[in-house]
């Protein structure tokens, strides 16, 4: 070894340990101020939504409130006198449940299908499709809300959960497409032929052969898909109406008009609505990460 | 095609019917994606093409005369068009530029062999995985001019005098509002070009400073050379999405004050549900998806290019 150092025995004389000793203090001071910028935002919601009113006015303001309660998540959630707001939270909460839910499993049984096809059956227009598929997905909203507003209240479907099902599934599904494309070509094809050999249909080699093994792929999108669906706003602006069909986002844009300046409601509102997305992401860590790196960044 | 097909698939004995040709298979699983995407994309997008050419005001039921490209013709020769393009292009190159860079040095980060990696890394998607509309809400709060966090913080801090108005001064707003986008998405960026980094061989890296090159060196021209491809898709995937910045926007300020953070988005929805001119918001929404197909196209060729190698 060539080391450009003027002792050749001693491996790493000081100047170089000091530099690694320096770098190191470097890398630990970076990374702990990255994790307080990280954590210090979600904190502060987190505390606010707890606080005493009294406390989030003060100046200055003591980080550390003086008067802790949960009052606040106890009146929008399960209190037992429920007002206005309450109720439309609590309808927001079913509803988002309900519809991202719905929009996971319908766009993962019929993407996954599609996916199938794209990854192994060969048919003509077979690579303009998918890349037509993408084009949908990618789409921005603002281009299509105005025929869907019209189009949902011809069919009597505005202020539904169902009419949001399907705008989102139509978004969702080409995502899934893309994902699960991807994952079924990593999959050796010699599992197909197998199972074909031995008498399975081609849905029998999806079903019996293909889902088992990409069962991994199908967590990650499902997960994603999930994320999106409870994530999704200005459709939900346009087509909800009532508590019949608003979603959490809308509920939260609907508390930030009356409750403007009651912000303890609206952090708790917001950690509310935050948690099964963080804890999905913490939890189902490894999915997620592989899902975003297949689906965004892989051919 | 079909015999290429039957050619591979050898007749099972005893069956009694022949299986469907492979492209008969394909249209049957593909139909039903095919089906909801008709509905809901391709339908409305033919409606709204059409929408597009008639000056319809809901303000005036039943009158809707034709204007041909009338409504194309005023949004591309309207100040209020373009101001909006160029507040949805800054906002686009700050928040990318800004997301990128950062991403970049987060992904360094956690590629390092430090003690407390692990909790980076479990933590970094957090911000993230908050829903844009609460991450639009929080830095509200925290932006906000009497009690937020942030005045706090920077006047305890002495950095501040007394409490500033962030995202009610027209030059601040949009800084603030990409601020926010910027702590929600460069996670996203470190996490998609860590992938990249883990897929570079270490030994290649190691061999660089073996024939002396120094850390940054290495980076410099081993590293980041190789992961070029893939910053560069993160980078057309990132400006389209921000090039159509409506949610947080929406949230945070409402695209004021006096239309100071009012995006292309944020124009195109005012015009329609605000102004009632349903033909001219379908006009605007058509001019905001052709830049986002052209973002599109080069995105999946990209894309394509990185599959073939």
């Amino acid at each position: 070894m060539q080391a450009p150092s003027a002792s050749p025995r001693r491996r790493r004389p000081l100047g170089v340990r000091a530099r690694i000793a320096g770098r190191a203090a470097f890398l630990y001071a970076a990374m702990i101020v990255t994790l307080v910028v990280i954590l210090a935002p979600f904190a502060w919601l987190v505390i606010s939504s707890v606080a005493a009113p009294v406390d989030l006015i003060e100046r200055p303001l003591s980080w550390i409130p003086a008067h802790v309660g949960f009052d606040r998540y106890e009146a929008l959630t399960i209190g037992s006198t429920p007002d206005d707001s309450a109720l439309s939270f609590r309808a927001a909460i079913v509803n988002s449940s309900v519809i991202a839910t719905t929009v996971t499993l319908v766009s993962l049984a019929v993407g996954t299908l599609a996916a199938y096809a794209f990854a192994r059956l060969r048919f003509p227009g077979r690579s303009w499709l998918i890349l037509a598929f993408m084009a949908t997905y990618m789409l921005p909203p603002i281009a299509l809300i105005l025929p869907l507003y019209q189009i949902m209240s011809a069919l009597g479907l505005r202020d539904t959960p169902l009419a949001l099902i399907i705008i989102y599934s139509s978004f969702v599904t080409p995502f899934v497409i893309w994902i699960m494309r991807g994952y079924i070509e990593t999959i050796s094809s010699e599992l197909d032929d197998a199972a074909r050999v031995d008498g399975c249909s081609r849905l029998g080699v999806l079903v019996r052969v293909i889902v088992p093994v990409a069962a991994p792929g199908l967590v990650s999108t499902a997960l994603l898909a999930f994320l999106m669906a409870w994530d999704e706003f200005l459709y939900a602006l346009i087509i909800t109406q009532s508590n019949a069909s608003k979603t959490l986002p809308v509920a939260i844009n609907d508390f930030i008009g009356r409750h403007g300046v009651d912000f303890g409601l609206l952090a708790t509102g917001g950690v509310i609505a935050a948690l099964p997305p963080v804890i999905i992401a913490f939890v189902f860590q490894r999915y997620i990460v592989a899902g975003l790196t297949s689906g965004s960044v892989k051919g | 095609m079909s015999q290429a097909i039957g050619a591979r698939d050898p007749a099972i004995g005893g069956r009694p019917r022949k299986p469907w040709p492979e492209s008969w298979v394909a249209a049957a699983f593909i139909a039903p994606a095919a089906l909801v995407i008709l509905l809901v994309v391709v339908v409305p997008l033919a409606r709204a093409a059409w929408m597009s050419l008639f000056d319809i005001s809901l303000v005036r039921p039943g009158d809707e005369p034709f204007v041909g490209l009338g409504n194309y013709i005023d949004q591309l020769t309207s100040g209020g068009f373009w101001a909006a393009t160029f507040r949805a292009l800054w906002f686009t190159v700050i928040s990318t530029a800004l997301e990128l860079a950062l991403g970049l040095a987060l992904a360094l980060l956690m590629d390092q062999p430090l003690r407390l990696r692990w909790l980076l890394r479990t933590l970094v998607i957090l911000p993230w995985a908050l829903p844009t509309i609460v991450n639009a809400l929080m830095w509200r709060w925290i932006d906000n001019a009497e009690y937020g966090a942030l005045n706090a913080l920077l006047t305890q801090l002495g950095i501040l005098h007394s409490y500033q108005v962030w995202l009610s001064n027209s030059d601040i707003a949009m800084w603030m509002i990409i601020l926010a986008d910027v702590w929600k998405m460069t996670p996203l960026v470190a996490i998609l070009l860590l992938a990249a980094l883990q897929s570079v061989s270490p030994e290649l890296v190691e061999a660089a400073k073996v024939d002396g090159a120094t850390t940054f060196q290495a980076l410099r021209h081993v590293l980041l050379p190789l992961i070029v491809p893939v910053v560069l898709i993160v980078l057309v995937l990132r400006t389209m999405e921000a090039f159509k910045v409506f949610d947080i926007v929406w949230i945070m300020t409402g695209g004021g004050p006096a239309n100071a953070t009012q995006t292309i988005a944020i124009y195109a929805y005012q015009t329609a549900y605000q102004g009632y001119d349903f033909g001219r918001g379908a006009a605007l929404g058509y001019l905001i998806a052709l830049v986002i197909m052209v973002l599109a196209a080069v995105y999946l060729r990209l894309l394509g290019r990185i599959g073939r190698t």
